[in-house]
């Protein structure tokens, strides 16, 4: 064969970067081609996607509102992957963020003020999130238990106990015959910039813990130590590494940002709990891709989150007006990580032209 | 109370067909190194080609076809990027996952609440399905049944007892050895990961054209990540997948049989995953060793070839 690949030893960040813009452009156009095979103008359907998230004020806000689920959980995810702990229950992490916060804010929202509850709402939040993100970290380490399938069966534990919820003792007294809790007191609402659904001090959050998530990562010995487990695992037990106490405290995190995530959907967007489907668009898992794109870094998760909340966005738009079925993003999502993987080997191989030698 | 218990039995066999075809594809997928978390999305492909196929033939036989074809087909994707490209496992059963989420919902959006003419029906093995009590249970269902169990014992015969199954097996432990033996790994793994899907393609149609005859988006339900804890729970044997497809399949019916008893159905929903957890817990509480001795030792990593 013609063609070897070699190792490469090192990545120059342009390189890097050059691979990156490179595999999500192969993924456009594989989305592009399966469009056509639907009947449907590629380059006018992607057109569209770009166009109505970032090519309109109005989309653009959307985009943004969007992006902040994404930011929080896919840094929390680049964190967890690092450690090579796939957790992919950022899910069900973000709805129990979401049950603490209603819970939280219906009982003693009603007793304290604006400034109080709504912090205390996203701490419940975080709890909430870190809680359900640290049962399958002691089950990994501990029984030595797939953390993927772990996660998994906790996403769908937790769907049915928030529908359980919201169908059962926590329906709304207001709520005549709908799935949902009672509405926040309005105090525990996030105050919105006029005319749309983002709340400027939970978008600078959402970049904040992205930025402290980035500089724990590089900077910090617990971020060495979660980078320890996921390069080496074997070297960071001889260096004397406490895996479990590593584990639990990054699936926390991990699970804690995605309980975020759930808080600020509620009071910003929803206003109670209501159907896991209606609570998050699948945020939990399009971070992955997010973490992904970001390389692991959580600080690069701020630009990634931004561009797959676009494509959210713009797919719903050309889904309503095309007429496709809601797992259109799905598409997308699915072919731009796979090119994104494949890209990855441009980054660690060299592909040399080789003739033959006989 | 027979009569319900015979309900739920012939139940629990129809319910755990799908799983037991996806768990065998997916243990020769494993015993050869890869793991392909895509069985979710494979099968959601297989479901909507079977159903389309079906639909448009009015054969169900010709649907079945099909979705094998369709699920060995899709599980290409995941081949060549773990096994050409080395790429991480784990990230690319998810890429196909969602993949083959998304192609389905795509492809069977027009068929959405249009039944099927003519489904899978149920064949009555001549002799055997007039056994009292037993005939009923065993020997009068669809062939997607019949064909599970006849498949099964196949890959457990060719995997225990045949060169095919020591040429899957050694791939999968010491690739490295494999090849000094003359034997193609990369081949090998390749066709390990098409059989896989091709059993998760198969395990898809089930559901659209023979457990029920329509399509619905997201039809699967989480049936592919049971598959996958499945594989674990048989110590990646096919014999063990039986048992394990069976038991599932009756945890998936039982929540239906309780339902009237004034339980929520939602948290009755979780008996399939809070089972699923707790198995695995239980395997990690008890036997931790025997778990990782039985496991393809080089599960999950990619292979360079002439390394080490």
């Amino acid at each position: 064969m013609p063609l070897v690949t070699l190792p490469r030893e090192k990545t120059t960040p342009r390189f890097t970067a050059a691979v990156l813009l490179l595999s999500l452009f192969a993924g456009l156009c594989a989305v592009g081609i399966v469009f056509l095979t639907y009947g449907i103008n590629p380059f006018y359907a992607i057109y569209e996607i770009f166009r109505s998230s970032f090519g309109s004020a109005f989309g653009f806000k959307e985009t943004l509102t969007k992006a902040v689920p994404l930011i929080f959980i896919g840094s929390g995810l680049a964190l967890a992957y690092k450690a090579k702990f796939w957790n992919i229950g950022a899910e069900s992490q973000l709805l129990w963020g979401a049950i603490f916060a209603t819970w939280i804010g219906l009982n003693w929202g009603p007793h304290l003020p604006g400034p109080v509850i709504i912090p205390l709402m996203f701490l419940g939040g975080f709890i909430g999130g870190a809680m359900w993100g640290i049962i399958p970290a002691i089950f990994k380490v501990k029984f030595g238990i797939n953390e993927v399938i772990s996660t998994l069966m906790l996403n769908y534990i937790a769907a049915e106990f928030v529908k359980y919820l919201v169908v059962g003792p926590w329906k709304g007294a207001t709520k005549y015959g709908y799935p949902y809790t009672d509405d926040l007191p309005d105090h525990a609402i996030l105050k919105l910039v006029h005319h749309t659904r983002i709340s400027i001090p939970l978008l600078i959050f959402s970049v904040v813990v992205a930025l402290i998530l980035c500089f724990v990562v590089y900077r910090t010995r617990f971020g060495y130590e979660v980078r320890v487990i996921g390069e080496n695992s074997e070297a960071g037990k001889y260096a004397g590494i406490d895996f479990f106490k590593t584990t639990v405290l990054m699936m926390a995190i991990s699970g804690g940002v995605a309980g975020l995530a759930g808080v600020g959907e509620l009071t910003t967007i929803h206003k109670h709990l209501s159907y896991p489907e209606t609570i998050s668009a699948g945020y939990g898992f399009t971070a992955i891709i997010v973490a992904w794109l970001g390389r692991l870094n959580p600080a690069f998760s701020i630009l990634s989150g931004l561009f797959f909340a676009g494509i959210i966005v713009g797919g719903d738009a050309i889904q309503m007006s095309m007429g496709l079925p809601a797992s259109t993003v799905n598409v997308f999502n699915g072919l731009i990580l796979v090119f994104l993987i494949m890209g990855d080997f441009l980054l660690s191989h060299r592909v040399v032209y080789k003739r033959r030698v006989n | 109370m027979l009569d319900i218990i015979t309900s739920i039995l012939i139940r629990t066999i129809i319910a755990g067909t799908p799983l037991l075809l996806g768990t065998l594809g997916e243990v020769v997928t494993e015993r050869a190194g890869i793991l392909n978390l895509g069985i979710e999305g494979m099968m959601s492909v297989g479901a909507v080609t079977g159903f389309i196929v079906t639909f448009t033939t009015g054969n169900p036989w010709l649907g079945m076809i099909a979705a094998i074809i369709a699920g060995a087909l899709i599980s290409l994707i995941h081949a060549f990027v773990t096994i050409s490209l080395r790429a991480n496992q784990v990230v690319s059963g998810l890429a196909l996952t969602m993949l083959g989420l998304g192609l389905s919902g795509l492809w069977g959006k027009s068929y959405i609440g249009r039944p099927l003419q003519a489904k899978m029906a149920p064949i009555a093995i001549p002799g055997l399905s007039k056994i009292p009590v037993v005939g009923e249970i065993l020997f009068y269902h669809d062939a997607y049944v019949y064909l599970s169990v006849i498949l099964g014992l196949i890959v457990w015969f060719l995997l225990k007892y045949t060169k095919i199954g020591i040429t899957v097996r050694s791939v999968g432990e010491n690739p490295k050895a494999a090849e000094t033996l003359g034997i193609n790994v990369t081949l090998v793994k390749y066709a390990c990961v098409m059989v896989g899907g091709a059993f998760a393609g198969m395990a898809g149609a089930h559901l659209s054209t023979a457990y029920s005859k329509s399509w619905i988006e997201g039809m699967t339900s989480g049936r592919g990540w049971i598959v996958i804890a499945l594989t674990i729970f048989a110590l990646w044997e096919p014999s063990k997948a039986f048992l394990g497809a069976y038991v599932f399949g009756g945890i998936f019916v039982i929540q239906y049989v309780l339902q009237p008893l004034g339980i929520s159905p939602n948290l009755l929903a979780m008996l399939p995953y809070l089972t699923t957890l707790g198995v695995l817990l239980s395997y990690g509480m008890s036997s931790k060793g025997k778990r990782k001795m039985s496991a393809p030792a080089t599960l999950g990593e990619p292979y360079i070839r002439g390394s080490r």
